[in-house]
């Protein structure tokens, strides 16, 4: 058993995840269910000679994370479903001005106030948009209480090498559980990344530097976001991660992230159990989507499941994969409903009967 | 046969301050707006800060001052400055940090930023430009509207039964402990710019003795929006504006003497490292 090993629970893994990754300045607004995130980082922060501020509103949260990325810090703020809601002009403004950030989502049950149970319906806000403007976030998607360490570190280094915001999406389960991870005393060192278009105080530079996300003349709009672009295809070219289990011989695909993964590799095994080759197909970055990867073991199966929780989101971006006539279903839960593997393993059963009814 | 006079010659008496961009104001004629950039500049160049400001300027129509301005400049959403002025103070205690508002950004959508920060004491100066009106979007009522004003969204006058009373924003603050230095100004004639100076000066040495926030209202004229002439429009701030919104000093917690010009070249370069205790 190595040293690092330590019970811990998702939020607080995530908080230290924060620590190693060189987060600067934290600021948020406290909401259930990561209220564990701030509450650590109040003591771990200052313990670490770095920022951490509890902001008047998410609307305020953001601003200062424009703020602080804008003078070239590594800047971060966790909050859950309708606190990222109130966070997405700003986030549609740091992406404007390609400023790197890092945005925990500890999703619960929506729309409105919804509740505050584990769920999966922020999908589309946090791949597609969610603010305005066309504009894109890295978005990670951790399925266990280590991840939930490995990504938040992570986020920081992709932000600040790509000067996008970055999204953990997490959900109220992966927040709340917990479970043994692998966590070192010592983070590894962090390759600063130079930052020369900070707005720090000019120091001797003989041209202002200014962080803007205005553009009056239509052209160079469309230039600016051209460049965006570019950027977004390079991310999509070089970003895209995935986990696959049992595939090897898959007759069948589930696709799952986060926390609904978790019940469905227990689900594929169950269905394993009874004869039926099931295979995991894991996005572990929602954005960008590991569409090749997917068309590819999908080419290889007789059809595939979608498993999330909500009314079918990242099913979308499954279907796009696809190639041809493969057949894309759908099982999801909605408003905080996690089912079992005994239920998703029974929702396949049905899926492969129904394709050789 | 005239003299020749050469530049060694001539004293200088009025110049440009170094921190104003030599380049064109897109602001209307008789707009305060071109006096107030150039008091926030005269501030930079006398306490020596320009190597080390960031400056910050939302939504409204200043919002494309970081053209003006030599320094580092942040645009921000509109009504959000202090929020994007605290999360660079934050990460750059040494630095000196500016924000430039309108009344509809400061006094309305960014209400909650403005009494957040100067709630939290937070070590920021704000320039407050109050004239009574959003004059970006062509002339809308703002928070600070007149009772009885004629704008395109009240076009009968502002009616304080159904449209709300305007809001005295140094008053609204003044409760506030975190709150180091908060003035009015008109900017109505040049006996009143030596008066905006000297609350300037001292919404600058909050911040550099590290007491806390930092604002300086100043009663601007919009003739456009108002469809006035210029020199009515200043009539009108004395007059009309200035009843409503009295000026004065509402909070000193400033040293005293710092309203005086500081030395020439400002000293250590406006960064001042010893911490003081609020009183």
């Amino acid at each position: 058993m190595s040293d690092t090993r330590r019970l811990v629970k998702g939020n607080e893994a995530l908080a230290i995840g924060a620590v190693h990754g060189g987060c600067e300045c934290f600021f948020g607004y406290p909401i259930t269910p990561q209220n564990e995130v701030p509450e650590l980082l109040s003591s771990l922060m200052p313990a670490h000679g770095r920022v951490f501020l509890q902001a008047e509103s998410e609307v305020a949260s953001i601003n200062m994370i424009y703020g602080a990325a804008a003078a070239g810090k590594r800047a971060m703020s966790s909050s859950s479903s309708p606190g990222i809601s109130l966070m997405m002009e700003g986030l549609s403004y740091i992406a404007g001005a390609e400023l790197p950030c890092v945005l925990i989502n500890v999703m619960r049950g929506g729309p409105g106030l919804g509740n505050i149970a584990a769920s999966q319906s922020d999908y589309f806000q946090a791949t597609k948009g969610g603010g305005h403007g066309d504009y894109r976030c890295i978005c990670l998607a951790p399925w266990n209480v280590q991840e939930m360490y490995e990504h938040t570190r992570i986020a920081f280094d992709l932000a600040d090498r790509y000067r996008v915001p970055v999204f953990v999406l997490a959900d109220a389960v992966l927040g709340s559980m917990m479970e043994p991870a692998d966590i070192p005393e010592q983070p590894p060192p962090i390759q600063p990344i130079e930052k020369p278009w900070a707005t720090v105080g000019l120091n001797g530079r003989s041209k202002h530097n200014i962080v803007n996300s205005l553009y009056l003349e239509p052209e160079v709009l469309s230039d600016h976001n051209e460049k965006l672009q570019v950027c977004y295809r390079k991310i999509t070219a070089q970003e895209q991660r995935f986990d696959t289990r049992l595939t090897e011989d898959a007759e069948y695909l589930l696709v799952a992230y986060g926390i609904s993964a978790r019940v469905a590799y227990s689900a594929a095994k169950l269905a394993r159990a009874e004869g039926i080759r099931v295979g995991l197909f894991r996005p572990v970055t929602c954005w960008p989507y590991p569409s090749e990867a997917l068309r590819k073991i999908m080419s290889r199966a007789k059809g595939t499941l979608v498993f999330e929780l909500s009314a079918g989101q990242m099913l979308e971006d499954a279907r796009l994969a696809a190639p041809g006539d493969h057949p894309v279903a759908f099982f999801g839960k909605m408003g905080g409903v996690l089912p079992t593997p005994a239920q998703v393993a029974d929702e396949i059963r049905k899926f492969v009967e129904g394709l050789h009814g | 046969m005239a003299e020749t006079l050469t530049n060694a010659d001539v004293e200088c008496v009025f110049e440009r301050p170094h921190a104003l961009i030599d380049r064109p104001h897109h602001y209307c004629p008789g707009c305060s707006h071109g006096i107030y950039h150039r008091l926030v500049a005269e501030m930079l160049d006398e306490f020596g800060l320009t190597d080390h400001t960031v400056g910050i300027c939302p939504v409204g129509c200043s919002v494309l001052a970081y053209d003006y301005f030599v320094v580092d400049m942040i645009e921000a959403s509109h009504g959000r400055a202090p929020a994007v002025a605290t999360g660079v103070k934050r990460a750059l205690p040494d630095a000196f940090v500016f924000t430039y508002q309108g009344d509809g950004d400061l006094a309305s959508i960014g209400m909650s930023e403005t009494v957040h920060a100067a709630a939290r004491g937070e070590n920021i100066t704000v320039f407050f430009v109050n004239n009574g009106i959003y004059g970006m979007t062509g002339g809308q009522m703002a928070p600070t509207t007149l009772p009885g004003q004629k704008t395109t969204t009240s076009p009968k006058g502002r009616e304080v039964g159904g449209m709300g009373h305007p809001i005295d924003m140094c008053k609204l603050l003044q409760s506030l402990p975190g709150v180091a230095f908060l003035a009015r100004v008109p900017l109505s004639a040049p006996k009143h710019l030596k008066t905006a100076r000297k609350y300037m000066r001292k919404a600058v040495q909050a911040q550099l003795e590290k007491k806390g926030f930092a604002m300086v209202e100043v009663l601007a004229a919009c003739p456009v929006q108002w469809h006035m002439e210029p020199m009515a429009a200043l009539r009108h701030v004395d007059e009309n504006v200035a009843k409503v919104f009295p000026p004065g000093v509402f909070v000193d917690r400033v040293s005293a003497g710092s309203e005086e010009r500081p030395a020439a070249g400002g000293g250590d370069g406006g960064v001042v490292r010893t911490e003081t205790e609020r009183q």
